[in-house]
């Protein structure tokens, strides 16, 4: 108890941290100004998302090939906070994006495989919510989390190599693309609060989970008695 | 009419666990079925005969213990050879299939020497010859389990499992079920089904074994009574 | 029995089924037929875009009428049960999947070049001269819309709403099929060549990835 209390302490102070540097530590863009500092909040919320994401890929592995209920437990608390992260993404990109370049959206790589990795996932929980058998439901998520883990970096390699008539500006650029080292620093002290944040928002999904999965067993157990 | 089983097997239940979640199908179960044994399980409905049998069938795991096949006469678990017959509830064939069609097929799948001339002989034996260029859809329920029958007669197994072979079958139909099973039993295959509540079928088995919620409570090898173990009629 | 000789018995089941009926082809085909014609009110067929996106068009009606013609895949099998029945006969449950993408890339196949004609009458292209490489598009891009539909269409068979479920979880995962074979074939209408290699490389990168898949985790998809 003690310590997850604690843990959010940290969590919430880290946070913190990371806000106050992105708006007050880190100088100003000379190009878009102010408007820029979303970028501390933006990428290092992407990054964490990936983070989650590749969790969930390992997690699903990991039950396909033992069956334990803790990995799917883990696979689908991560999957949540994964898309959770990538819901922030997709909505501070166009807001970042519209003042700064004039578009809301465009269809790059980057972009797009983002998007179609947040509707594998949505699917991928939906699929959960199709399926009552519990093991049934565990094994087939899985695999399915698995395709999609696989099928996202085809998604951006077609982009990338296909649609060359349509160069797009790179809106969300290169992190270390000419940053300056106050900048740089704020940056990857975001990325490290996002996952910090993203870790303590796994456990504590995943208590849930577990949790859930015992009162299913209790209850079972009552019925047959 | 059905050859000697050239390779008698038993079956072997060791410590098997299903669990669906957090519901316990089969508890811990352990049995010996021995090689020409012909045994009926008894129990009410949801009371794991099923599961038992899909999993002796490997067409589901277990969440515990482990299930394998004595192939007695090599003295030794010859699990890989034998391969057990099948009948379920659903006929498992192709509706818009013709029976030899249906047949060719599942004989082909398992490389059964000489198809043609195997499903030939076992259209003959289920009495279906006239009808073998029908498609399985316009047969009646009773046609449908000889279908179903000749089907997992196809490998000639040394064990058939059976799950509730004649639901649905009318007076006939299980007249020439038990014919058959006790056939088969005379040949020495092992015979594993289950059944609700006594009938002309239970009468040719040589062992019961009554489950309920998962757990044998009742086998006659351990001194129950046939009576006891297959309970009241329609049960 | 070896895989192949497993695949071929219950590819010729597959082709026989499907051949008696024709259900599934007919079906699929008007479907197509209906997606493009109401495509062309939506902008003006004969003008010179309509080449860009004709391509676009084509590819996304097959994706959508193949979404819709693999739910039967193994949906058909739960109605006797037949799905155990294979279990138990073949060797290596791979052959099972196998036959199904194999059949399903076919009839794929069958309505697509069907359909090219229709499609080149509809939005004046001419077709001819590139045939051949559109066929290779066609084959390649149709076997990587049959590995992740029928590896999908296991999955969708096991759930509630499965009919809304398919279209739903395949599309998304086909988009590299619909980008990559969208730009070949425009290329190839278009008659420009330079993306042609690069895609058909593609397309044959996505077929192995997913194929390499189904077969390392195909038989926990029949898993009961």
């Amino acid at each position: 108890m003690w310590k997850r209390a604690i843990f959010a302490a940290i969590v919430v102070s880290l946070m913190g941290a990371a806000a106050y540097a992105s708006f007050f530590v880190a100088p100003t863009e000379r190009t878009m100004g102010t408007l820029q500092r979303i970028f501390y909040f933006h990428a290092a919320a992407a990054w964490a998302g990936m983070t989650a994401f590749s969790v969930t890929f390992v997690a699903n592995l990991l039950y396909v090939w033992r069956r334990q209920p803790r990995w799917d437990s883990l696979g689908v608390s991560s999957a949540e906070v994964g898309l959770a992260f990538i819901t922030t993404v997709l909505i501070t990109g166009p807001i970042w994006a519209k003042p700064a370049w004039g578009i809301y959206w465009t269809w790059d790589a980057r972009l797009t495989s983002t998007f179609v990795l947040w509707l594998l996932y949505i699917c991928y929980l939906l699929l959960r919510t199709l399926i009552e058998e519990p093991d049934r439901r565990a094994l087939l998520s899985a695999l399915f989390g698995i395709f999609s883990f696989l099928d996202v970096p085809l998604v951006f390699g077609a982009i990338r190599w296909f649609r060359t008539q349509h160069p797009a500006p790179v809106i969300m650029g290169d992190p270390n693309a000419g940053l300056n080292p106050v900048m740089k620093a704020t940056f990857f002290f975001s990325v490290l609060a996002m996952h910090v944040l993203m870790v303590f928002l796994i456990m504590e999904r995943n208590r849930l989970e577990k949790l859930r999965f015992e009162v299913d067993v209790i209850r079972h157990e009552l019925e047959v008695a | 009419m059905t050859p000697r089983v050239s390779y008698p097997a038993g079956i072997r239940f060791e410590n098997v666990e299903k669990r669906y979640g957090g519901l316990y199908a089969l508890r811990r179960v352990s049995l010996d079925v021995a090689p020409g044994e012909c045994v009926v399980l008894a129990g009410r409905n949801g009371s794991g005969k099923t599961t038992l049998l899909r999993i002796a069938a490997r067409l589901v795991g277990p969440s515990g213990g482990n299930v394998s096949y004595i192939d007695s006469s090599r003295g030794d678990k010859g699990a890989d050879r034998v391969r057990p017959g099948f009948v379920a509830h659903a006929t498992m064939v192709y509706d818009e299939l013709s029976a030899e069609e249906n047949l060719l097929l599942f004989a082909r799948l398992q490389a059964v020497e000489r198809p043609k001339e195997r499903v030939a002989a076992l259209l003959e034996e289920v009495s279906l010859t006239e009808r073998r260029a029908s498609l399985v859809r316009t047969f009646s329920r009773g046609m449908r389990q000889r279908v179903a029958i000749a089907r997992a007669l196809l490998t000639e197994p040394s064990v058939l499992l059976l799950d509730e072979p004649a639901t649905g079958l009318d007076s006939p139909g299980i007249a020439w079920l038990t014919q058959t099973l006790c056939g088969m039993r005379d040949a020495g295959c092992t015979l594993l089904m289950s059944l609700h509540g006594a009938s002309e079928i239970s009468a040719l088995a040589t062992r019961g074994i009554r489950l309920d919620a998962g757990a044998v409570v009742g086998d006659t090898n351990a001194g129950a009574s046939m009576s006891s173990v297959l309970g009241r009629a329609g049960e | 029995m070896s895989l192949l000789a497993n695949t071929g018995v219950l590819l010729g089941k597959e082709l026989k089924t499907e051949f008696r009926s024709r259900e599934l082809l007919t079906t699929t085909i008007i479907f197509v037929i209906i997606v493009l014609v109401l495509f062309s009110f939506t902008f003006d067929p004969l003008s010179d875009e309509a080449r860009r996106f004709g391509s676009g068009l084509l590819w996304l009606a097959f994706l959508f009428a193949a979404s819709l013609m693999l739910q039967p895949c193994f949906l058909r099998e739960q109605t006797n049960d037949t799905l155990s029945a294979l279990r138990l006969s073949v060797s290596d449950p791979f052959a099972i999947f196998l036959a199904k993408l194999a059949a399903n890339t076919l009839f794929l196949m069958v309505m697509e070049l069907l359909l090219l004609p229709v499609f080149a009458v509809m939005y004046s292209v001419t077709v001819l001269g590139v045939l051949p490489w559109l066929v290779l598009v066609f084959f390649l891009g149709s076997l990587g819309v049959s590995i992740a539909g029928t590896a999908l269409s296991s999955i969708s068979a096991q759930a509630r709403m499965r009919e809304l479920l398919l279209p739903l979880l395949l599309l998304p995962m086909l988009t590299p099929i619909l980008i990559a074979s969208t730009e070949v074939t425009a290329a190839l209408l278009d008659r420009s060549p330079y993306v042609l290699w690069k895609g058909i490389g593609f397309l044959v990168a996505f077929d192995i990835v997913f194929l390499t898949a189904l077969w390392l985790f195909g038989e926990y998809l029949l898993e009961e």
